[in-house]
């Protein structure tokens, strides 16, 4: 089985976390917004485990299993924070909430 | 008992405390019983020790209590000591003695006064801030003292300040002294500088070392504490507030006139004789100070409808006689005059004051008259202070005192001819009147119904200090008349002895006599002016250079006039024009800077998201750069 090397996996994750960062800055929709933080997660995740391989650590494993628990937390956070705005706003531009504002 | 004399000043601080703390709950009778009781225990104390002092001096003819490290910073070290000496010692008996009997009259007088406690609080708080002052060992807490009563002559002037116009006196009174107090504060750091301490004695103990007679630095420090004095005790040319203090109650002005706050400045010079006497320049100044003060005071009481105005003036004049007799270097006679001064001043006061009830809180003696009857006790009284006053010969104390100040004038070590015109002049108008003011008021038909008969508490202060008034002159006769001279041996101790530079019997006789002489014949000249033909007054007046000098005197020989055009209205121009102060526009900048940085930093809280991680994602790339290429 060939390795993939660390470069190209760090590659791919920053690939990964830069599609993320682009659609949480470029997206309106608030759920879209959320899925991008999702993959930026996931995208750091994926490096975690890339270099957990390259030094035969553990660490990295542990660190993934970390991000993913707090990532069903934020994600359910977010999910009900989400139906909050719905209801209150009759949609989920993120723009329409800017009245928030201090 | 020395080691008490701590609570010579600290009994009447502590009754301020309780009369402000707990003024309103107490109610009139407690309020009066601690008031007064606080300055009567003072004054029983301070006869207590003085008895000790007498029999029994302690060692060096000074008590020294060292109560507490006030403050000290490097080679600055304040203790908060008290020193007694024989000095001290005739001030603590003044000040508590005729204090606490000015205490006992305001009882009636404030009786049904809306502020009865704050009153007696601030008497009281005047009363300690006056001891503290002559008692303190180092000049600043003699400065501590001399600003809490210059603080307690403003709340007291003012203290009826729903008319604007008590206010202004207080406000008038503050300020003028203020002139006063910093020159005298700049005079202490000159003391600081050259001495490296504030302590009196150490000062007075190093002086002779470090100045020699005339040095430059003596004479301009000494003519700085002079300017304190100036202030402090309403000379000229800083004796405007004064006239203008008697908005006041009565009670406070015998307090302030008698026992307290004027005569610091006498006290003052007295207490650093040993830095006067090195810079002859400052006492020639001095007790020209004296000499013009006491004229000019004169004039200005010659003229006045007011009865308290007129003792007001007589207060700044006799004061004028202090400093002349300080000038000559007659320190002694110079405190024995304010000790007599003491006691007639607080008499004339209190009998003013008693008047003034008498007659529906009128002022204007012209309107008053024919007195004498229907107050007897209050009309004797003051017939006995007003002939202390104009210095009635060998019955009176005033006689005594006043003499003694006119010879030195001449004979003293610094005397001259014309301080002794000056004040043998100012003798006859002092006589002149003082006796108009008795006349008008006492004899001559009554003008207005009698509202209210003094009782007891106005009767037995009057009695006491009339009889002071009369026989306390006894204790130092003058070298014609026996020569006894208890009271100067008494302060031999603290101050130089004075020697007269020509002892010379039948010129002394020449003085006294002239003196006498034209005192009674000023006393019979008011007699005939204001009794007899008062058309005669009317006549002169009507004229126009007698009418333009009657307001001219009136006024008080046109100071206010001046210092109005001089000082007031150029500074009211300065502060219009300078309305936005140009100083002030630094700090105004301040502000509106950084009002302008929260506009901006609002401005990015838009609360959309989006732009939020823009501005995480430039920083993010801003720290990296950082961190990568730094």
């Amino acid at each position: 089985m060939s390795e993939i090397s660390l470069n190209t996996g760090l590659i791919i994750a920053s690939i990964l976390f830069f599609t993320g960062f682009l659609g949480v800055m470029i997206r309106r929709n608030i759920l879209f917004m959320l899925i991008s933080v999702e993959i930026m997660l996931n995208a750091a995740g994926l490096a975690f485990v890339f270099a957990g391989a390259r030094w035969h650590a553990p660490d990295g494993q542990i660190m993934l299993i970390f991000i993913l628990t707090m990532a069903a937390a934020e994600v359910a956070v977010g999910l009900a924070l989400m139906i909050q705005v719905y209801q209150k706003f009759k949609t989920l531009d993120s723009d329409a909430v800017s009245n928030m504002r201090g | 008992m020395y080691d008490f004399l701590w609570l010579v000043p600290a009994l009447p601080f502590a009754g301020f405390f309780i009369l402000a703390v707990f003024g309103k709950k107490l109610g009139t009778r407690l309020s009066a019983f601690i008031g007064v009781g606080s300055v009567s225990l003072s004054a029983l104390l301070t006869l207590l020790i003085g008895l000790r002092f007498l029999s029994n001096p302690p060692e060096g003819h000074a008590f020294h209590q060292v109560l507490w490290s006030w403050m000290a910073a490097g080679k600055f070290q304040v203790n908060f000591a008290l020193h007694l000496d024989a000095l001290s010692l005739v001030f603590i008996f003044v000040i508590t003695f005729v204090g606490s009997l000015i205490h006992l009259y305001s009882t009636e007088y404030m009786a049904g006064d809306k502020g009865f406690s704050r009153f007696f609080a601030y008497m009281n708080l005047f009363v300690g801030a006056m001891l503290l002052l002559v008692l303190g060992d180092s000049l600043l807490l003699l400065y501590l003292g001399w600003e809490g009563v210059g603080l307690c002559s403003y709340l007291l002037i003012g203290f009826w300040y729903n008319d604007p116009a008590n206010g202004y006196a207080a406000r008038k009174a503050f300020i003028v002294t203020r002139v006063g107090d910093a020159a005298m504060a700049v005079g202490l750091f000159l003391l600081f500088s050259s001495f490296g301490t504030l302590n009196i004695q150490e000062i007075l103990n190093k002086a002779p070392q470090v100045w020699s007679v005339g040095n430059q630095t003596a004479v301009i420090a000494t003519l700085l504490l002079l300017g304190g004095a100036v202030g402090k005790s309403a000379q000229l040319p800083l004796q405007v507030w004064l006239p203008d203090a008697m908005a006041g109650p009565t009670p406070t002005s015998a307090l302030i006139h008698a026992a307290t706050m004027v005569t610091a400045g006498v006290y003052l010079i007295a207490r650093m004789h040993g830095i006067y006497e090195l810079a002859p320049f400052s006492m020639t100044a001095v007790a020209v100070v004296g000499a013009a003060t006491l004229l000019v005071a004169g004039f200005a009481g010659m003229a006045q409808e007011d009865i308290k105005r007129v003792l007001a003036y007589s207060t700044v004049s006799q004061i004028g006689y202090m400093f002349l007799a300080l000038g000559v270097g007659a320190w002694s006679a110079g405190i024995f005059h304010f000790m007599i001064h003491a006691f007639f001043k607080a008499l004339l006061f209190l009998g003013a004051g008693a008047i003034i009830i008498a007659q529906h809180h009128e002022q204007n003696m012209f309107k008053m008259g024919g007195l004498a009857k229907a107050l007897p006790i209050t009309f004797w009284t003051f017939l006995i202070g007003s002939g202390s006053l104009a210095a009635l010969p060998l019955i009176t104390a005033g006689f005594y005192s006043k003499d003694a100040i006119i010879w030195f004038a001449w004979a003293g070590p610094n005397g001259s001819v014309y301080l002794w015109a000056a004040a043998v002049f100012g003798a006859i108008v002092t006589a002149f009147y003082t006796f108009r003011m008795v006349f008008v008021t006492f004899f001559g038909e009554q003008k207005i119904e009698v509202s209210h008969y003094p009782r007891w508490t106005i009767h037995l202060p009057l009695i006491v200090l009339a009889f002071f008034a009369l026989f306390g002159g006894f204790i130092e006769l003058p070298g014609t008349m026996g020569h006894f001279t208890l009271f100067s041996d008494f302060l031999k101790s603290v101050l130089p002895v004075e020697m007269a530079h020509h002892e010379s019997a039948s010129l002394e006789w020449f003085s006294q006599i002239l003196t006498a002489t034209l005192a009674l014949a000023a006393i019979y000249l008011a007699y005939v002016l204001y009794l007899k033909k008062p058309h005669l007054v009317a006549a002169i007046t009507d004229t126009r250079w007698g009418g333009d000098l009657k307001r001219f005197f009136l006024s008080g020989l046109g100071f206010d006039w001046v210092y109005e055009r001089l000082f007031i209205r150029p500074y009211v121009w300065i502060a219009r024009i300078n309305k936005r102060d140009f100083i002030d526009l630094f700090f105004v900048f301040l502000p509106w800077l950084s009002r302008q940085f929260h506009y901006a930093f609002s401005y990015t809280q838009s609360g959309k998201v989006r732009r939020y991680i823009w501005g995480i994602a430039l920083g993010a790339v801003v720290s990296i750069t950082i961190v990568v290429f730094l």
